[in-house]
């Protein structure tokens, strides 16, 4: 499978090419819509949302101000608990010890449970340079390998394609990865769930290695927590001899208690319902029950990079619930894959950038991916601000600033390609800043309106492409004011 | 340098804005969510745990101690199951004497299989129904737990086979709401937490029921009755 | 009650009907309202886009003119959010670049006073029914900053209930931006405009003779769009249904 996002092209390419994709629009639109609504209403029943919203954001913010401290016993509580704990500065480092884990056990198949810390580093491909083959088991997950795709969304990668899309897949694919797809197969969503549930059960049978990430890790006593729908979860958790776990620094949460708050908050959140259908935890290892071998593999991965950044670092409170990515205006039109990570929609605009640096194009792109509407920031579980990281990742880009890059302080240059912006605006402040000077241009403007185009050549054909531009009145609300009230403080020498 | 200590080290100097003298339970957490959402009596909690396990595609039974065996044995046979697998703590009291006799001439047909450890994923796979009880449920939610306890036994029963009956003890086992279910279950202990069948939105965002979990879930309130051990 | 008017520089520039209407209808309301010159522009398209030290000097410049009001009144809900919710950022982050309290404390005097229009009506005025008359459909498209930032929920649409002839038709997906964004608009063409067509089939289908909103901003992508497509529907602000009256229906 292709399986890597890089090298793909900023933006506003990729978003412009799929709002001419009449099936992928109206996929987007029609998933997004039915989820949008439920949401809405699964979270109206709590009249306290907003109090565990803040509750969500606190126990987090505590976290991370104190992660070296959370971390430190978590890694206690696992050890203890049975488990063996790795760590990994980055995504090669991760790969190679998850590799490594997996030749020990002699096995070259393992079943995989979703996870975007595994999609972030690359392990599938990692694992398969390796000679191992694995084997995504979440629905969504396996339409995407079975299509050699790519995920365009966190909760549910396989958003982009329709239920006929889908059923062509299986019907082409499923018999080279294993049992094939049942003769006469529909596309209905109940047959296509049942085709994924045959095809997929020998290879849960027969697994030895599970590999998953996790929701949540409880630092006071080493559980850690996988909450899902199909089952596929418990399955890879439960039936393998060996079980390893990667996972985000930023997922652990203080104590037991705190996940009274965030079992409530990410399933209404993420798929409206009240509980989700399947919630596993498990600590360490148990005796007679479950993976006899248990690995958690702890990844940074420019994770303490974000943390360094004191606005940014809110967006380590994510729960990856995709409810942002349902409301988002701009998702429903870019698509996931515009976003060229397997963080999509307004939470990837903001964590993308911060991962992985934003010296690329598409990550100097990607905090302009929004047109700051903050339909994300209102149903964000934990008030992840994105706007306002959104805006704080744009100064990053256009005036350079302080950065940290691999545990490193250092400083940013501003993106290539901003100089005529930036001249226009410090121009346009400039002006602002001058009244006088701006009357002036405003009565030129006003003088002249009758030569204004309503269409404009150059950069400016981005706005009148599908906009005409409105007339310059003959009068600015300042000369009206001069004229018929005349009484303010505007110098007198100033006035015609 | 380890790796260990390189991600820690980053996480410092990250932290480098954060005043020396905070702790690590410094930074406020407001609590004022609700323990458990609306009043409810005993009564009521238990009928809104039915109406939202319904809600999500469990089928739910009520029934006393007397009828529980007649009720177990007939949801068995109404399926068709054939085999049926039991945690070895099971309550004895809720199974039908005749499978403990297999001289018996009660007409039953299926055969009861007490799990083993030696048990492999085939071996389940061969099942064709899971009977356990549970630790706790919650109300608000529809939401059962499991914590491996002796009659609900290793996570894997009741997850390989197609059919699982799970019995709940009313009241004592209700609990209103997430906040009151979790100073009730041990984090030591692996938890499944279950609220209906296996399910997935992954086909346009839309929930179907039924992908590799237990595609029939049914949930028997047993009223009346202490919890055990 | 010292009101000033900020009149933001797109309706400066580009809408002075609408700034004329804040004044007819806070002066018929017994406002007395004045106009600083020195004003200019909230700096919000500098710092949406990421000058924030760009726009620095607008702060200061906000604050010198309208230090001496006691309200501060601007029909835009937008630039009401920016100096709302902005201008501390703005002050916090030159704080913590060691440049003083300057900005801190500039925005601390702006932010308590700005007002947009219908949030100083309802919340200050304490009127819904300003006497208005306007004998047209209309359906209403609650901008994002006034909705989400501003928090100004159904006091345009209470303000709405009360004009004499008007009548108003449900915008289906009202909340839904339109796809402006200031240089949204122009970085990511492509999405901004399918935005904006989508919210324009939304306003055709309600078949209302005017669109109105809270902010010109939006009212220009809007507009824009539907004259291209040849529509009739009128893109009209708020200020300037509030302040037709029998006398003078705008």
């Amino acid at each position: 499978m292709s399986g890597t996002y890089l090298g793909m092209p900023a933006f506003p390419r990729a978003a412009a090419a799929s709002t001419r994709d009449k099936q992928l629009r109206a996929n987007l639109t029609h998933a997004t819509h039915t989820i949008r609504d439920k949401r809405a209403k699964a979270v109206a029943e709590l009249d306290d949302w907003a109090q565990l919203r803040a509750a969500g954001a606190a126990v987090k913010d505590r976290t991370l101000r104190h992660l070296d401290h959370y971390l430190e016993q978590l890694e206690a509580a696992v050890t203890a608990a049975g488990g063996q704990v790795h760590w990994a500065a980055d995504a090669d480092e991760a790969n190679r010890i998850v590799t490594r884990l997996v030749r020990e056990t002699g096995e070259r198949e393992v079943v995989k449970v979703k996870s975007m810390a595994t999609q972030e580093i690359g392990l599938n491909e990692a694992l398969a340079e390796a000679g191992i083959r694995a084997y995504e088991t979440d629905l969504a997950e396996l339409i995407v390998q079975l299509g050699d795709d790519l995920p365009s969304h966190i909760l549910v990668p396989a958003i982009h394609r329709n239920r006929s899309e889908i059923r062509d897949i299986f019907r082409r694919e499923m018999a080279s990865w294993g049992r094939p797809a049942p003769a006469g197969l529909s596309d209905s969503p109940a047959a296509l769930a049942e085709a994924a549930r045959l095809h997929l059960r020998e290879k849960f049978l027969s697994a030895k290695v599970g590999i998953s990430g996790a929701n949540f890790m409880v630092a006071e006593s080493g559980t850690l927590v996988v909450v899902e729908s199909e089952g596929n979860g418990r399955m890879c958790l439960t039936l393998p001899e060996t079980l390893i776990s990667v996972v985000g620094i930023e997922k652990v949460v203080p104590t037991w208690q705190d996940l009274e708050i965030f079992l409530q908050l990410l399933p209404r959140s993420s798929t409206a319902e009240r509980m989700n259908p399947y919630t596993s935890t498990w600590t360490g290892t148990t005796d007679g029950d479950g993976p006899q071998t248990f690995h958690l593999v702890l990844l940074d991965n420019g994770r303490t990079d974000t943390l360094a950044d004191t606005v940014g670092r809110q967006a380590l409170r994510c729960i990856r619930c995709s409810a942002c990515l349902n409301v988002c205006p701009v998702y429903e039109r870019a698509g996931g894959h515009a976003y060229g990570s397997p963080y999509p929609g307004p939470i990837g605009a903001i964590l993308t950038p911060q991962l992985r640096g934003m010296a690329g194009p598409l990550e100097a792109s990607l905090p302009y991916a929004s047109s700051l509407c903050g339909a994300c920031y209102e149903v964000c579980p934990v008030a992840i601000d994105i706007p306002e990281v959104l805006v704080h990742l744009r100064e990053r880009v256009v005036e350079g600033g302080p950065v940290t890059r691999g545990g490193a302080r250092t400083v940013l240059k501003p993106a290539k390609g901003h100089a005529a912006e930036r001249a226009a605006m410090r121009a346009a402040a400039w002006a602002f800043d001058h009244p006088g000077a701006l009357r002036g241009g405003m009565r030129l403007a006003a003088r002249s309106r009758r030569l204004h185009p309503r269409r404009l050549p150059g950069p400016g054909r981005a706005w009148s492409q599908t906009r005409d531009l409105p007339a310059v009145p003959a009068e600015s609300f300042r000369d009206w004011w001069q004229r018929t009230r005349g009484t303010s403080s505007e110098q007198r020498g100033d006035v015609k | 340098m380890s790796s260990r200590d390189v991600v820690l080290a980053r996480v410092r100097r990250a932290l480098a804005d954060v005043p020396r003298g905070e702790g690590p339970s410094d930074p406020p957490v407001p609590r004022d969510y609700h323990r458990v959402h609306g009043s409810r009596t005993t009564a009521q909690s238990v009928e809104l745990l039915a109406e939202n396990l319904a809600e999500y595609r469990a089928i739910v039974h009520r029934s006393d101690a007397e009828g529980l065996p007649g009720l177990i044995h007939r949801l068995l046979a109404e399926r068709g199951a054939r085999t049926v697998v039991v945690p070895p703590g099971l309550d004895a009291s809720w199974l039908d004497p005749a499978w403990r006799d297999p001289s018996s001439e009660s007409g039953s047909d299926v055969t009861l299989v007490e799990d083993h450890a030696s048990s492999t994923p085939y071996e389940l796979d061969a099942v064709d129904s899971v009977l356990t009880g549970c630790a706790v449920a919650i109300a608000e939610t529809g939401t059962l737990v499991l914590d491996a306890g002796p009659d609900q036994g290793r996570r894997r029963i009741t997850l390989v086979p197609d059919h699982h009956i799970c019995v709940v003890r009313v009241p004592d086992q209700v609990v209103g709401s997430v906040p009151e279910a979790l100073p009730r279950l041990a984090p030591e202990r692996p938890l499944t937490w279950i609220s209906g069948p296996s399910a997935t939105s992954d086909i346009e965002l839309d929930r179907v029921e039924g992908v590799h979990g237990p595609r029939t879930l049914e949930v028997i309130l047993l009223a009346g009755s202490r919890e055990a051990g | 009650m010292r009101v000033a008017l900020f009149v933001t520089c797109i309706n400066d520039l580009l809408h002075p009907r609408t700034g004329q209407a804040v004044v007819e209808l806070l002066e018929r309301l017994g406002v007395e309202v004045d106009f600083p010159a020195e004003q200019s522009c909230c700096g919000q398209p500098q710092f949406n886009t990421g000058y924030r030290h760009a726009t620095e000097p607008l702060v200061r410049r906000f604050d010198r003119a309208f230090r001496d009001y006691e309200y501060v009144v601007t029909p835009s809900g937008s630039c009401a959010a920016m100096v709302r919710d902005n201008y501390p950022r703005i002050g916090a982050k030159a704080a913590a670049e060691g440049r003083g309290r300057e900005l801190t404390d500039a925005a601390a005097s702006a932010v308590p006073k700005t007002y947009e229009l219908t949030e100083f009506l309802v919340d200050v005025l304490k009127v819904t029914d300003v006497g208005a008359y306007y004998p047209h459909t209309v359906t209403y498209h609650p901008t994002c900053h006034g909705l989400r930032m501003l928090g100004l929920g159904d006091r345009p649409r209470r303000l709405l209930a009360h004009v004499k002839g008007l009548e108003l038709r449900e915008l289906p997906g009202a909340e839904e931006c339109c796809g402006f964004g200031g240089t949204f608009a122009v970085k990511n063409p492509a999405v901004s405009a399918a935005m904006g067509a989508d919210k324009v089939r939304n306003v055709l289908g309600t078949g209302a003779e005017a669109v109105c909103t809270v902010d010109n901003s939006c009212l220009l992508h809007i507009g824009g769009t539907l004259t291209r497509q040849g529509s009739t529907v009128r893109p009209v602000h708020i200020a300037e249904i509030l302040a037709s009256t029998e006398g003078s229906v705008r």
